[in-house]
């Protein structure tokens, strides 16, 4: 099923990449180019193959609940774009989630 | 600047500096001097901090006149790939979206550096967030090959393996998600190593994929991977995905370079078509040096291998989509657009959009689509089920030989600006080394000589079970050792990029 | 939203249709022709020492931005490592709510962008909870059904853990929300929070009540949470917050409605009033026609109703995935075993076992429940006072004052201990009724111990025989009159020689004993 330029801008959305129009083109035209060849991966006869997230066998790593220092104040917001009131300051936001 | 200093191992400067005969200053000085000197050819570092540099080298000559013990590679200088924090200098990751960035923390690889006495000399370049195979990538310009400097150091760790192939510095340390240390050792002439996934901490690495992403040495010889991989490795409580069990003995493995009685398999998987006929050549005489030292050879089918690629290139760009998410303009790093009246969604997108570079965008807009709901299960669920099938050849395979080999990468170094436009052709430079980063296996690229075609590097991959890492070293030290006796001289010496 | 985005044109045209019936069917008509079906997710921030991932301490507001670390703002590089306690505590309200345990489960990652969520993902559990389908029985008021209340039982699909998000501020614009605002100002310091979100199945059946039943369900909920000490579960500071779904069911149709999801309601008052409004307002969109449209909205305290967010058809994919810096948690039976062998009485044994110890019926119980004083009354009663004794004082006079003060009655500034000493003084006769209002005022004040306040104010009863019969004596030859009225057998003109006699003892008497003289000294 080929990618349509809708459905990359629909990602660029949900990615939030504000793609100029060619690039929206160019993109298309290479996704689809590797969608098709990753998709290779249906090939393979995996019926009742477990899928593997971690590569490493363990499982219940857990941290006692005891407190640590905090950053200093000054330290997190040096790298802030924008603050105010010892706060970020971002942009106003549109929509409620 | 002696330019002895620069050419040798980190063993013998370590050596050297606890015995008094060179101090951590001089060898600090000499290789600042050789970066002055080659920096604005090869182009490996991102950030250089002398002063710090050689505040830390006075340190370690003041432990030493102190009568302090000194760790085994006090006093040696590094080259620190740029996705490790660091709180005294940038932190950049190759990219525009956080250049000039300085992170309020150290990566815990950062603090077992500055902990053992290890000289950083800077910053290293890197393909953006490490996505790429040639440095190219690098919002800073790429680095350049010290073989020939029209030609990539390979990718995404080009900048470490550029300095260290280049005498900048001794060690580089790299990070290898598909091949990232492995491949840029291999087309400089290096020793490259990935250790099994979790033996090196992750915390302060800015995350490409989380799942595959393992921090290893670069070097010159195969002693000195050895002693910074021991360095590195260890188990770290703020690394939930961190090894809870001793170092393999790698340092004593590379010292031992004694291969008689191990099987080593070879995978036909990782051969034939699409490979450069030089690379295969320098790769069979390699095989059979390692039978004429004593090793058995079997032929050992890997047959899911060759959905490797195609099952990173869904499982990588899903968790960089994620990982990527926190490049949002909100609390660090650059922000676009925020003129007053545009909404935080709009200077999000308009940030992201001018803040990435291209191949960065391409990955985070393919591993959205794999994740988007309805196509989970196609895409990144198959890939999940590739990913155990591999596992599972690696375990039937190590039940047959002792340790796995293939050419590291199928050509040597390709020419600057070769397969930018071309992600597909680009994506082959993975293609051997991806299978143990799904699986976790450890592997390392040690040379094994220079293309009769091109006359540039060309590597052999060793792989071994998870946590039998020491099996690396032993079996590349043995054939390093054989390599240079015939030779007579170490191999970079032919290097004449910058001659 | 920018350029590139394309309008999805069918959902958001019905949201624009479904918006333009903003009548209400009053809620007795509606719930005469539609059934309706209530779900809840429940957000829980655990009262752990630290956050879900980071050593940061996890409590309630603090300067802005001073309980952040690197991985709670989620700078690059940072990694989260799971609190052991939060799991824990997550096992024991599953237990506690009769649920299944997973023997294996895993972190996922929900993908969204959001200024106030620091990497862009919440660390969550999306098909691998930790705890599954359980139940919670919860007793609502039915002034109808037979013992003036009905019990219904509330199924829980899961139990999950997740990590909270930051808090905005909104600046500028004339309203303070979000809509409007200029620009907003971020604080960190709750992300990262434990958080526990509970979810029950759809609950139907409960026609007319079930307003009444969303609210009963927190209550229960949020006294379950109490009593199992994994949370403070205070709703106004947003430990306890609740997302409220509601669809309509046509009477008989047996078929279910499209629900709307009622974000962020958070008193019980409002889970009761927000129910209420989205009966009334869907039944006048089913009336019209129209239908429902599936969509968040939010619930407005000053007001009573809801509105529109985004429309659910056009919302985000959250394209979950495992986690991958964490590694799944699979708690062994031993461990779980462990959890429940610590669990405290719950609630509702709790509530069982004091009705028979005080021998009270439901209703009676109900009332101290609703009361809020259940607790008071226990401990009231554990310092040594009768159960009627300290229902009597509590329930007849100090819920009266909380409701006066506008408090908790267990807010108010008197120990459980001091009301059963005010009980002991009342039956061994030292105090009257009255007099031992007198003495609650005075602790209240904070004028000391009930024994203080009897000292400080000279409050005593006046039982003093000699000095009663001359106040009697005297009371009778000031009023001649109506003393010969009652030795004529008019009784109940005593009354007037009484309060005499209790206005000259400044109401220190025993009115029961100065009748009893007053008749006697006129029979002789």
């Amino acid at each position: 099923m080929p990618i349509a330029r809708e459905d990359v801008a629909h990602l660029a959305r949900l990615a939030r990449l504000a793609l100029a129009d060619d690039e929206l083109d160019h993109l298309a035209a290479q996704l689809d180019q590797i969608i098709t060849a990753v998709a290779r991966v249906q090939e393979v006869a995996a019926d009742g193959i477990p899928p593997t997230s971690h590569s490493v066998p363990m499982q219940n790593v857990f941290r006692d609940d005891v407190t640590e220092p905090c950053l200093p104040a000054e330290a997190v917001l040096a790298a802030a774009p924008a603050a105010e009131q010892q706060r970020f300051r971002v942009p106003r936001i549109l929509a409620e989630e | 600047m002696d330019s002895g200093i620069v050419r040798m191992s980190a063993a013998d400067l370590a050596a050297g500096i606890a015995a008094g005969d060179l101090s951590a200053a001089e060898v600090t000085e000499a290789h600042l001097g050789r970066i002055e000197a080659v920096e604005d050819r090869v182009h490996s570092f991102l950030h250089v901090s002398a002063e710090q540099a050689r505040r830390a080298a006075q340190a370690v000559d003041a432990q030493r006149a102190a009568g302090e013990p000194l760790g085994p590679l006090a006093g040696v200088p590094l080259a620190l790939k740029d996705v490790f924090t660091t709180m005294d200098m940038p932190t950049t990751c190759g990219s525009a979206i956080l250049d000039g960035w300085r992170p309020p923390y150290d990566a815990t690889i950062t603090r077992r550096l500055r902990e053992a006495g290890v000289v950083l000399l800077g910053k290293t370049n890197m393909d953006e967030f490490a996505m790429g195979s040639s440095t190219e990538n690098s919002a800073f310009g790429p680095s350049r090959n010290p073989w020939d400097l029209a030609r990539v150091p390979g990718g995404s760790s080009g900048g470490s393996a550029a300095a260290v192939a280049g005498f900048e510095a001794p060690l580089g340390v790299g990070t290898d998600t598909g091949g990232s240390i492995r491949q840029p050792a291999a087309v400089c002439g290096l020793v490259g190593g990935k250790p099994t996934y979790g033996a090196t901490s992750r915390y302060g690495l800015v995350a490409f994929a989380s799942s595959l992403d393992t921090p290893g040495p670069l070097a010159r010889t195969v002693l000195d991977a050895a002693l910074l991989h021991e360095v590195m490795a260890g188990h770290d409580p703020r690394d939930s995905t961190s090894v809870d069990s001793p170092v393999p003995p790698v340092v004593a493995a590379a010292r031992q370079a004694d291969i008689s009685g191990l099987t080593v398999g070879i995978v036909p998987e990782l051969s034939g078509e699409g490979y450069q006929p030089g690379v295969l050549a320098r790769f069979a005489e390699a095989v059979e040096l390692l039978e004429s030292l004593g090793a058995k050879l079997m032929e050992v089918s890997c047959p899911h291998f060759t959905y490797g690629l195609a099952a990173y290139y869904l499982i990588a760009p899903s968790e960089c989509s994620s990982n990527l998410a926190r490049f949002d303009a909100m609390r660090f790093g650059l922000r676009c657009g925020d003129d007053g009246t545009r909404s935080a969604e709009e200077v999000m997108s308009l940030t992201r959009e001018s803040g990435f570079g291209a191949e960065v965008k391409r990955r985070i807009m393919l591993g959205t689509y794999a994740l988007s709901s309805g196509y989970y299960d196609a895409y990144y669920g198959k890939a999940q089920q590739v990913r155990t099938l591999i596992t599972r050849d690696f375990q039937a395979a190590f039940e047959q030989v002792d340790v796995l080999v293939s050419p590291t990468t199928p050509t040597t170094a390709f020419p600057i600006g070769e397969r930018v436009d071309d992600p597909m052709a680009m994506y082959l430079a993975d293609l051997c080394t991806i299978p143990a980063n799904l699986s976790g296996n450890p592997a390392l690229s040690v040379p094994c000589g220079l293309s009769p075609d091109d006359g540039l590097p060309v590597g052999l991959q060793i792989m071994a079970p998870v946590l039998a890492d020491d099996r690396l070293y032993r079996v590349a030290a043995a054939l390093e050792a054989a390599l240079d006796r015939r030779r007579g001289y170490p191999l970079l010496d032919d290097a004449k990029g910058l001659a | 939203m920018t350029g590139t985005v394309s309008a999805a044109s069918g959902p958001s045209a019905a949201v624009e249709k479904g918006a333009a019936v903003t009548g209400l069917v009053p809620f007795g008509d509606a719930v005469s022709r539609y059934d309706p079906v209530i779900g809840l997710e429940t957000h829980v921030e655990l009262g752990t020492a630290t956050k879900m991932f980071c050593g940061c301490p996890a409590v309630f507001g603090g300067d802005p931005n001073t309980h952040v670390c690197p991985v709670c703002l989620g700078l690059p590089g940072s990694l989260p490592v799971a609190n052991r306690v939060a799991i824990e505590y997550t096992i024991r309200i599953g237990l506690a709510l009769n649920c299944q345990i997973a023997s294996w489960c895993r972190f996922a990652r929900k993908n969204y962008f959001y200024p106030d969520m620091p990497k862009n993902f919440q660390i969550s559990q999306y098909d691998e909870p930790l705890c599954v389908d359980g139940w919670l029985d919860v007793t609502i008021d039915d002034p109808g059904a037979e013992g003036g209340s009905r019990a219904i039982r509330v199924g829980i699909e899961r139990v999950h853990l997740e990590e909270d998000t930051g808090k905005s501020l909104h600046v500028g614009g004339t309203t303070g929300r979000i809509h409007g605002a200029d620009y907003s100002l971020v604080d960190y310091n709750r992300a990262g929070i434990p958080l526990v979100e509970i979810v029950t199945k759809p609950v139907d059946g409960t026609g007319e009540l079930a307003p009444a039943a969303a609210r009963a369900y927190v209550t229960e909920l949020r006294d379950l949470l109490r009593s199992l000490e994994v949370s403070d579960v205070r709703m106004e500071e947003g430990s306890l917050r609740c997302d409220v779904n509601t669809s309509l069911s046509p009477r008989g149709s047996g078929v279910w409605g499209t629900r709307t999801e009622t974000k962020n309601v958070n008193s019980l008052r409002s889970v009761e009033r927000a129910v209420r409004h989205e009966i009334e307002r869907q039944a006048a969109v089913l009336d019209s026609g129209e239908r429902v449209v599936l969509q968040t909205r939010h619930f407005h305290e000053d007001t009573g109703t809801t509105t529109a967010g985004r429309g659910k058809e056009e919302a985000q994919d959250y394209r979950y995935f495992p986690e991958p810096d964490l590694l799944p948690i699979a708690p062994s039976s031993q461990w779980v075993d462990a959890i429940r062998a610590g669990l405290p009485e719950l609630p509702a044994a709790r509530r069982a076992r004091l009705m028979g110890e005080w021998a009270v019926s439901a209703r009676e119980f109900m009332d101290i429940r609703n009361a809020g004083a259940v607790d008071a009354v226990a401990a009231t009663v554990a310092a040594g006072a009768s159960a009627a004794e300290a229902r009597k004082w509590w329930l007849n006079e100090l819920v009266r004052r909380a409701n006066e003060a506008g408090a908790d009655v267990a807010d108010l500034p008197i120990s459980p201990a001091a009301v059963a000493r005010v009980a002991e003084l009342v039956k061994a006769g030292t105090l009257s009724d009255k007099l031992a209002r007198q003495v609650i005022d005075g602790v209240l004040a904070g004028e000391g111990t009930p024994d203080e306040v009897v000292a400080a104010r000279g409050l005593a009863v006046v039982s003093d025989e000699g000095a009663l019969l001359t106040a009697v004596d005297a009371a009778i030859a000031a009023n001649p009159d109506v003393a010969e009225k009652v030795r004529g057998g008019k009784i109940a003109a005593a009354g007037a020689l009484v309060g005499a006699v209790m206005k000259a003892t400044r109401g220190q008497a025993d009115a029961t004993r100065v009748r009893e003289l007053i008749l006697d000294r006129l029979r002789a």
